[in-house]
């Protein structure tokens, strides 16, 4: 009773942290509606500021003094980063804004390294805080007793705030009803400052008071932020109670798992919120989204065509130009442009389900891995010939997907992107846990083409009859009547369903499709690249192919093919610089603020204009 | 040329951005691909140890007159991106060999490849012990002593202690099982009564210190193995030491003892921890070992990790190897890498063995002491990886057939 | 005239609030009928339930004596009840035709078909449902710029395409200028009269009501206090209770 009791501490003392960095992003969703990747990176902030202010400051208070000043100074440059890189893009279409949060990420990740150095940095001590109290006979470290006092006033004094002062009722009545705060003569954009700001200063705070307990390090942003969105989505997003429910039941969950069951430590969380959103789709204190209250801000959709005779023209002299490339181009560029074929396909397959569904899917990845370890584990276990093996890659990843969207599909917006996240999250462990099967992250190896297709060229042009085809595949089917059909159930559920449309089928369907697709991308990787690892099925591989659909532009069709250019051409270039990642930030951010409607969708707005033609043009 | 031909030409070339390295044929080449950016504190100083290495080869005359240059380059820590990288660095600037990766699964994938394509790798830092055993290839060589050889030493270390209950602490991924299954099987044999009373996997960089500490503890085991290393083992330190939980209990310590993990726990360094490491500061004057930390000391402006000495080794072998072929081709570089011998390098004679395309570099064991607020290894020595390897026909089961 | 919809004891409770208390009435065929009433009188709730966006606490609802109560929206539009909304709910990214393009699809059963183009398909059938309701012109215009009284143009267009028996239409000239009113209750009476299509409406102008209902029935918190010709509503001192109670509206309409 005694142990366990002292377990429950521990786990209390793990959510304090984990609380004040979750209600950060929070409150910034509840009332920006901003899903901020870069949330993670503001914590780091916190601890490396904590850590530099806790060496200039000694005692007592200088310690806490540190931990204050740290949460001021991080909220200063969340406030900052709104302004400057936010603010502008609020009128883009919905989630554009978290393609430059994923450019600040980058940019934070350089700049700390510029500013503290690549060593870890163990975080000071509390003064008079070290060592441990004994309850009940068993040992709880002071620091952690500490902590789990003053998360209580934390949570009352944000309780205060925003149920007793009148910026609380602004900030409720902006999560309610962004246009209620306008009609209340309230400046929006100071007040989504304001909470940006706040926000920011929560997760500062966090990343200064789990020092004593850590430290500082460059992998930090990472390394929490999937728990972070793991509370906010469990807790309800946009509820401050429930991200503290949330936070406890995950943390003390979590002690319980490392005692009962250590090999659980990977998931545990992610089977957690799966199970949570199964049976309450929206959290424990979450309430329903109001359809297209993730803004169906910005211009609506222009009606879609297929290209004119002069666009087809281009097309097929592109397509020529890319079949006549073994000609005149050296081996690495057709290499380059496998993998950009490759990933072109992935995102388009994501831009399916993205644009034409309104299904923001936060973990593709596992369709395209999916597919490439389907393929992988029949080569490398049965000796499958690989034109056979091949075949089982969209096979299995179509497999899959009907087998998570099933689960997938009867929720919307942000918690079918979070139900999504998990499921990746549970297939990239079974890859990563499952060594006999699997191998872990050792890969499977040795996964190369039948010797046929083992020459660059012809693997060259493999890629491109499979992977161009598979694009125009798709292209064909938006503008086919199922691609109409779920375009209407994206604009109009309720008027879709009152004309026979079985919404949630076509969806189901569209997203069996799409992972299809994906999984037909994986096959061609996998036979290129000869192995494959987890890595594949990562939280970040989703985020890049979701990146680049934004990137290129959401209502637009050729917007994930391009954007999928456009990244693998801007990696290959500047990951050969010292400080790649903050320019490749810098130019996501850019990119971002000079064409909020994605790159096609602001160069279509650009050439509208220069025509100085109407909205009859764009028949 | 066409005019239409010579646009496509400039085309292409906009597209890919061939770098301006390759004109100069002068040099000879190696491709080196690394984590830079995702594994800096680990990478910064193998690449200063690889400078120091060049410089002396370069002012000693290079290799077969020739400079040798090392091509960097930042592979972000994705296996794919990596072998991309790799066919640039081989079809396009010239490389005429590739090395690098301190991650293992990167490391594999470089191995498939360059069999594949039929290039030659020399894996620097991975440990993994697929690397040259299940999935080792003709192609591949590797530096670096791997898991096996290194929790070999420790249950050796182990095995002369009473203890008789254990429990392990490593992260949950391949390096971490592989190292907890070599420790366990080393020790098996050479104490068969030992017994495994907690196995605990806390998430790679995600540890739950507390509920770790408190799980173990809970086994009441008579020593512990540890394999975390980095933010975890900061991590386990500070909580194992607040709650007694290493009072007098053995801890053998994979890797701890390496000045990565060591120097940022400063005072709190576990005192007492049988590890593995690096003690650069304890070499005597006059020794190859003290000789090659001054001279890193002095060129990289910081004192040496054992990334640098591996960095080091790296382009040592590669300078030995280049000139013992006398041609850059890979089947004369392959023949020249099998039975390399180097003498004079920091740790003695390294060589490259025939059984299994590993080197012969050991580790150094000790236990760890705190002086002068710092973490130090004390009564450490160094152990060549000669007993502490399968036997050579328990290889060649292990390794593919050619 | 045969009974093409008939409603039996319909009740809806939230939290043991009655907002729809017992409702009984039935729709002839060819018949257009008005549900009049107060604000939060529950004709949107009945309406919701009719067209299975809500499900009854209790009573039954027949369409042409077949029992669609608690069926999906989807089900009863395939069975022949075609429907409009108070706030439209057009397809934005698409152009006006390929909306009623969109739903002759659906008709035709060929939602999951992937290899024609959808634009090709009933493109001529689509257009005569346009000119049914005069937006021939602005067929190939984006949704997204059409005026509002357009948009509640092309919903009626949209709810002809399946030529459905009955039509539910909710608050049809809500938000309309006036002369638009009159124009569109006039279009709905000339598709009733020459297509014997069945009409169920609610609405808040009294104009329109009183203009075009063959008859009209008004609910009151819950429960149907009149139902019959406009006269006899006019006459019926319940009524005229309510309304001089709660509303100025059937003042207004009785200077019509």
């Amino acid at each position: 009773m005694a142990f366990l009791f002292a377990q429950f501490l521990t786990g209390l003392a793990n959510a304090s942290s984990l609380f004040l960095v979750a209600s950060g992003l929070s409150l910034i969703f509840g009332v920006t509606r901003i899903v901020n990747f870069a949330h993670g990176s503001f914590y780091m902030l916190g601890a490396f500021i904590g850590v530099t202010l806790m060496e200039l400051l000694p005692g007592h208070v200088g310690f806490w003094g540190a931990i204050l000043l740290t949460g001021l100074a991080v909220g200063a440059i969340g406030a900052f980063v709104e302004m400057v890189v936010l603010r502008p893009i609020y009128r883009a279409p919905e989630l554009f804004q978290l393609v430059a949060t994923f450019g600040v990420i980058l940019v934070i990740q350089d700049l700390a390294l510029m500013i503290w150095g690549a060593e870890d940095r163990l975080g000071p001590r509390a003064p008079g805080l070290r060592g441990v109290w004994r309850i009940f006979g068993e040992p709880v470290p002071k620091y952690d007793i500490v902590i789990i006092a003053i998360t209580p006033f934390i949570l009352f004094a944000l309780w205060y705030l925003i149920t007793r002062t009148r910026v609380g009722v602004l900030v409720r009545a902006a999560t309610q009803d962004r246009e209620m705060v306008g009609a209340l003569g309230v400046n929006q954009a100071w007040l989504f400052t304001g909470v940006f700001a706040l926000g920011s200063a929560l997760a500062g705070w966090g990343g200064a008071l789990q020092l004593p307990k850590g430290g500082a390090d460059l992998l930090m942003d990472f390394n929490i932020i999937g728990a972070v969105f793991v509370v906010v989505v469990i807790g309800g997003m946009g509820s401050l109670p429930g991200a503290f429910i949330a936070a406890v039941l995950i943390s003390v969950l979590n002690v319980l798992g490392v005692t009962y069951l250590p090999q659980s430590t990977l998931v545990l969380m992610f089977v957690v919120m799966a199970v949570v959103l199964i049976i309450r789709p929206y959290g424990l204190l979450g309430r329903e989204e109001v359809a297209g209250e993730h803004g169906q801000v910005g211009a609506p959709e222009t009606p879609i065509r297929p290209y004119g005779t002069t666009g087809q023209m281009l097309v097929i002299a592109l397509l020529a130009l890319l079949a006549a490339l073994p000609l005149f181009a050296d081996r690495f560029l057709l290499i380059l442009m496998i993998d950009m074929v490759v990933f072109a396909l992935f995102a388009a397959s994501l831009h399916f389900i993205l644009g034409s569904g309104g299904l923001v899917s936060f973990g593709h990845a596992a369709f395209f891995g999916g597919g490439a370890y389907a393929a992988a584990l029949l080569v490398f276990h049965t000796d499958t010939p690989m034109e056979l093996a091949f075949l089982f890659a969209p096979l299995a990843a179509g497999l899959l997907a009907l087998g998570i969207g099933w689960f997938c599909i009867r929720l919307t917006g942000v918690y079918f992107a979070m139900l999504t996240l998990a499921f990746s999250q549970l297939v990239w462990s079974l890859a990563f846990q499952w060594r006999e099967v699997t191998r872990g992250d050792d890969g499977l190896v040795n996964i190369w083409p039948s010797p046929w297709l083992s020459g660059t060229v012809p693997y060259y042009y493999f890629t491109l009859a499979l992977g161009i085809g598979g694009i125009l595949v798709l292209r064909h089917i938006i503008h086919s009547p199922f691609g109409y059909a779920l375009r209407a159930g994206r604009d109009s559920p309720r008027q879709a369903e009152a004309m026979g449309i079985d919404v949630k089928r076509i969806q189901f369907a569209a997203f069996a499709l799409a992972g299809v697709m994906a999984g037909l991308a994986g096959g061609i990787f996998v036979f290129s690249k000869g192995s494959v690892f987890p890595t594949e099925l990562e939280i970040a591989a989703s985020f890049d192919a979701l990146i680049v659909v934004f990137l290129g532009g959401v209502k637009t069709l050729a917007g994930g093919v391009v954007g999928a250019g456009f990244m693998t051409v801007a990696e290959d270039w500047l990951t050969r610089l010292e400080y790649w990642r903050l320019v490749l930030g810098l130019v996501i951010i850019a990119v971002v603020i000079i064409a909020p409607e994605g790159i096609v969708g602001s160069l279509r707005r650009l050439w509208t204009r220069l025509r100085g033609t109407d909205e009859e043009a764009l028949q | 040329m066409t005019l239409t031909r010579r646009m496509m030409l400039a085309a292409a070339t906009a597209l890919a951005l061939a770098p301006a390295a390759a004109m100069a044929q002068e040099t000879i080449k190696i491709g080196e691909i690394n984590h830079y950016k995702r594994m800096a504190a680990f990478a910064d100083p193998y690449k200063k140890g690889i400078e120091l290495a060049l410089k002396e080869i370069n002012d000693a005359g290079g290799v077969m007159g020739k400079p040798l240059e090392f091509i960097y380059r930042d592979d972000q820590g994705d296996p794919a991106e990596a072998v991309k990288i790799a066919e640039e660095l081989m079809t396009r600037d010239g490389a005429v060999m590739l090395t690098g990766s301190i991650l293992s699964h990167v490391g594999l994938a470089l191995s498939s490849f360059a069999a594949e394509k039929g290039y030659l790798y020399l894996a620097a830092e991975p440990l993994a012990d697929s690397l040259v055993w299940g999935s080792g290839n003709k192609n591949t060589f590797r530096l670096r002593a791997s898991t096996w050889i290194q929790a070999a030493m420790l249950a050796e270390e182990a095995a002369k202690s009473d203890a008789v209950t254990y429990a392990t602490i490593a992260p949950n991924y391949a390096y971490g099982q592989d190292a907890v299954a070599a420790f366990k099987e080393n020790l098996k044999r050479l104490k068969p009564e030992v017994e495994f009373v907690a196995e605990q996997w806390p998430g790679l960089f995600k540890i739950d210190a507390g509920a770790e500490v408190q799980a173990i503890e809970r086994a009441k085991p008579d020593a512990i193995y540890n394999v975390t290393f980095g933010t975890d083992l900061a991590k386990f330190v500070r909580e194992g030491t607040d709650r007694g939980l290493f009072d007098g209990r053995p801890v053998y310590g994979l890797l701890t003892g390496e000045p990565e993990y060591l120097e940022p726990l400063a005072d709190e360094a576990p005192e007492g921890w049988f590890v593995t490491g690096y003690p650069w500061y304890a070499f005597e004057d006059g020794t190859p070992e003290k000789a090659f930390v001054d001279a890193y000391t002095a060129d990289a402006g910081e004192t040496p990790k054992i990334g640098s000495l591996v960095g080091y080794l790296t382009a040592k072998s590669i300078a030995a190897a280049i000139e013992k072929a006398g041609a850059t081709d890979t089947d004369s570089l392959i023949a020249a890498f099998e039975g390399l011998e180097i003498p004079d390098t920091p740790i003695g004679t390294l060589a490259y063995r025939e059984v299994d395309n590993q080197s012969t570099m050991g580790a150094y064991v000790g236990t760890i002491a705190i002086e002068d607020g710092k973490g130090v290894m004390v009564d450490w020595t160094y152990k060549g990886p000669d007993g502490y390897m399968p036997t050579d026909d328990e290889i060649k089961a292990m390794r593919p057939a050619e | 005239m045969t009974e093409i919809l008939r409603v039996e004891n319909l009740k809806k409770s939230y939290d043991g609030f009655l907002a729809v208390n017992g409702v009984s009435f039935a729709v002839k065929q060819g018949e257009l009928k008005a549900l009049i009433g107060p604000n939060g009188a529950g004709k949107s709730t009945c309406f919701n339930m009719l067209m299975g966006q809500l499900k009854p606490t209790a009573g039954e609802v027949f369409f042409d004596g077949a029992r669609i109560t608690g069926k999906r929206p989807r089900e009863i539009w395939r069975m022949g009840v075609g429907r409009t909304f108070q706030i439209t709910g057009t397809y934005q990214s698409m152009t006006v035709i390929e909306n009623v393009q969109m739903a002759l699809i659906s008709h035709h059963r060929r939602l999951y078909s992937v290899l024609p183009r959808a634009w090709k398909l009933y493109r001529e059938e689509a257009f005569e449902f346009l000119k049914t309701v005069s937006m021939q012109d602005q067929a190939d215009r984006p949704c997204s710029i059409l005026a509002y009284g357009d948009l509640k143009r092309l919903e009626l267009a949209i709810a002809l395409t399946h030529r459905p028996r009955l039509l539910l239409m909710d608050e049809p000239t809500a938000g309309m200028a006036p002369t638009a009113r009159v124009e569109l209750m006039q279009l709905v009476a000339d598709i009733v009269s020459e297509q014997g299509v069945s009409v169920l409406f609610t609405e808040h102008d009294m104009d329109v009501v009183f203009a075009h209902a063959h008859h009209i029935m008004v609910l009151n918190r819950g429960e149907l206090i009149a139902d019959g010709s406009a006269a006899e509503v006019r006459a019926n001192p319940q009524v005229q209770e309510v309304y001089l109670g709660g509303g100025t509206l059937f003042k207004e309409a009785s200077h019509a």
